[in-house]
């Protein structure tokens, strides 16, 4: 358990389904690049960010806020680097996840 | 204890223990496993997750390559979850701390998984579920193996839950070990429901999800009078389920004592029964409860089954082993009835595009323009006709031009088989359903050009209500006693005693006990009923005299709506059977 205070910011899911699989696989991959702690809050329910079962029972849908919470040494990086997932809505190499999933 | 209600396809109550069937057949072989081969256990669901992921990697790399990248994502996605170290903990701690089977455990967490998702309210991620489900069926193939264990292998009795069952599925459970079994989908006249009452199985269909709730072995009670399914009931329930369940084997056991009567009323007049049939299969049920014949051999099985159109001589050999059956009897083969929605892939293109199949093309209209499959199945009928009392009959017959054709293209085929001098009949009495109003309100013309009628009510009940009762939002105007159709059967009653030719009811009405003093008093000899509704349609034949029904016909006459007719008739029965016979 680390005992600093955590990095700590605030999201809206913008994607049309919600936070569905690829999206959810992408925050699983990248928060496991750092070793900081990762969680993800959605109203009084906290979940492992680097767990995709996690995520995916997590169900954030369209319009949901999260609360991304990184802790441990690399956690300002973990925190930007998820972060900026959900700036580009999850696109992947500007190609929008939201189109490939509802096919 | 968890309820669902599902719709009722054939009476009974069973209890037993839960084998649930995933869509490839899977079935969870035991619950739990002794203390001492725990290792080995979570041993072999390791190497089986460890399978699964690679399996998944591969569809991956295929996605990929042939659909491009975001489809190989969605696999991607999958190989995420398999591999998240949290799963496997999860199922290991069920296998290590509960001895739960790896087989067990594993569809537990998914499915308790999954089904959180599916009860969020949210259809998206109610969706998602189906992930759940093809990982937890992945880890399943993987651990099973060879060793799956299929329907055809019971050797305990069983309630069989599935999300669906084929029809050749119903057909072949086994009756020795199969107490009962439950669906997530189907509706009260799907064939896996017409199966059901032919094996004389409690069961219950369209109960919805709930799959994701049971993993098997959890005690399960069907009652399929009511449309309950328990999972898990308490000692009460239990208890209170037993005492029906004796009630019912009593009296299933004294209904089984009319197996022998002749079908007639107390002053003599003989009342015809036959059996409603689709699989060759069911015809054991009619014979052993007595039954006259065959008066509708429904054919579509033989198009459904193998994907393919059957051949002529697939065709003859169904035929033949029904009419072997009952020699010397009459067995009615009606032609293709399915709706151009439900046909094989070689039809596909035909139907393309029709927001209205029960006003579209299907049925006799669906055969008479498609004639090479038509005639295929008209030369196997006249050539199985040579073998005994085979009478032809065409569905869903709407104008008389309609019939003609359908007449006119099986005196062509019989002079095929004369020109190739092949053994047939080619003087096969010749029928119609009457099934739409129009033919009901023409009966007297159609008279003069068949052999014989037989009343659909199923479609003419629809038809003439505009009414589709698979429809929960409009299905309470959908009933058997409404008096419109009251008068039309009794108008092609009146036109069949004109014109001189037999008349019969098919359809679920004339296997309801409620309707057969009502249809006896209409005038009708014969009655093509479910065979599992024989007896019970007997008993009442038995009780009751000719003059008897004719009053309650005469009285039925005087209801305007069907709910007063439905309680009229529910009290006479009470009078005349006062044994309840469900």
């Amino acid at each position: 358990m680390s005992s600093t205070e955590p990095h700590a910011t605030e999201v809206v899911v913008r994607l049309t389904n919600g936070l569905h699989l690829a999206p959810a696989m992408q925050i699983v991959r990248t928060a496991q690049q750092f070793r900081a702690e990762f969680s993800i809050r959605k109203g009084d329910r906290v979940v492992d960010g680097k767990s995709m079962l996690d995520l995916m029972t997590l169900a954030a849908e369209h319009g949901a806020t999260l609360r991304l919470e990184a802790r441990g040494a690399d956690a300002a990086d973990a925190l930007s680097a998820v972060e900026a997932l959900f700036e580009r809505n999850f696109a992947i190499d500007g190609v929008s996840v939201d189109r490939a999933i509802a096919d | 204890m968890e309820t669902r209600r599902g719709i009722a396809v054939s009476p009974g109550v069973a209890i037993g223990p839960a084998l649930v069937m995933g869509n490839e057949g899977f079935r969870i072989p035991q619950q739990l496993v002794r203390v001492d081969i725990l290792d080995s256990e979570v041993q072999r669901f390791r190497a089986a997750l460890a399978a699964a992921v690679t399996e998944i990697a591969l569809h991956e790399q295929l996605a990929s390559a042939r659909l491009g990248k975001e489809y190989g994502a969605i696999f991607a996605a999958h190989r995420q979850l398999a591999e998240d170290p949290k799963l496997g903990g999860e199922i290991e701690t069920l296998i290590r701390e509960k001895c739960y089977s790896p087989e067990y455990a594993a569809s537990r967490v998914l499915r308790q998984h999954a089904h959180t998702l599916q009860n969020l309210g949210d259809r998206y991620f109610a969706e998602r579920a189906n992930d759940l489900f093809d990982l937890e069926k992945k880890i399943l193939r993987h651990l099973l193996g060879e060793r799956r264990e299929e329907l055809s292998h019971l050797n305990a009795p069983v309630i069989v839950l599935a999300h669906n069952l084929t029809p050749s599925e119903t057909a072949n459970l086994d009756k020795q070990f199969v107490l009962a079994f439950s669906t997530e989908v189907g509706g009260k006249s799907s064939h896996t429901a017409i199966l059901a009452g032919a094996l004389g199985l409690p069961a219950v269909v369209g109960v919805g999800p709930f799959l994701s709730a049971v993993s098997g072995g959890e005690t399960i009670i069907i009652d399929g009078h009511d449309g309950v399914v328990v999972i898990d009931p308490d000692e009460e329930t239990l208890a209170r389920y037993r005492v029906t369940g004796a009630r019912q084997k009593s009296a299933a056991i004294r209904l089984r004592s009319l197996e022998p009567l002749k079908s007639q009323t107390r002053d003599g007049v003989e009342i015809k029964l036959y059996g409603n049939i689709e699989f060759p299969s069911e015809v054991d049920l009619c014979l052993q409860s007595g039954a006259s014949g065959i008066g509708l051999y429904r054919t579509e099985f033989l198009y459904l089954e193998g994907g393919q159109e059957p051949t002529e001589q697939q065709h003859y050999e169904a035929y033949t082993r029904v009419i072997r059956a009952f020699p010397g009897q009459p067995v009615v083969i009606r032609t293709l009835d399915l709706g151009a929605e439900k046909f094989p892939q070689s039809m596909q293109q035909v139907i393309e595009g029709t927001p209205n199949p029960t006003l579209g093309l299907r049925s006799l209209r669906l055969t008479l323009q498609n004639l090479p499959m038509f005639k295929t199945q008209l030369r196997a009928i006249l050539r199985a006709a040579a073998l005994g009392d085979v009478r032809v009959m065409f569905p869903l017959v709407s104008t008389l031009l309609e019939l003609r054709q359908a007449k006119w293209i099986l005196a062509d085929v019989g002079e095929d088989l004369q020109e190739e001098g092949i053994d047939h009949n080619p003087r096969l009495k010749t029928g119609m359903m009457v099934e739409v109003p129009s033919a009901a309100i023409l009966a007297d013309e159609f008279a003069r050009e068949v052999d014989f009628f037989s009343i659909g009510t199923n479609d003419l009940i629809q038809y003439t209500l505009a009414v589709d009762r698979a429809n929960p939002a409009v299905s309470n105007l959908y009933s058997s006693a409404d008096p419109s159709i009251y008068r039309l059967i009794r108008q092609v009653v009146d036109a069949s005693r004109h014109r001189s030719i037999p008349v019969s009811v098919c359809g679920q009405m004339s296997s309801d006990p409620l309707y057969t003093a009502l249809l006896i008093g209409m005038g009708l000899r014969e009655l093509s009923v479910s065979p599992n509704s024989i007896l019970e349609v007997k008993q009442v034949i038995l009780n009751i005299t000719t003059p008897q029904a004719e009053e309650i016909a005469a009285r039925a006459e005087m209801f305007d709506v069907a709910r007063d007719l439905e309680s009229f008739l529910r009290g006479e029965l009470h009078k005349l059977c006062p044994e309840p016979v469900n």
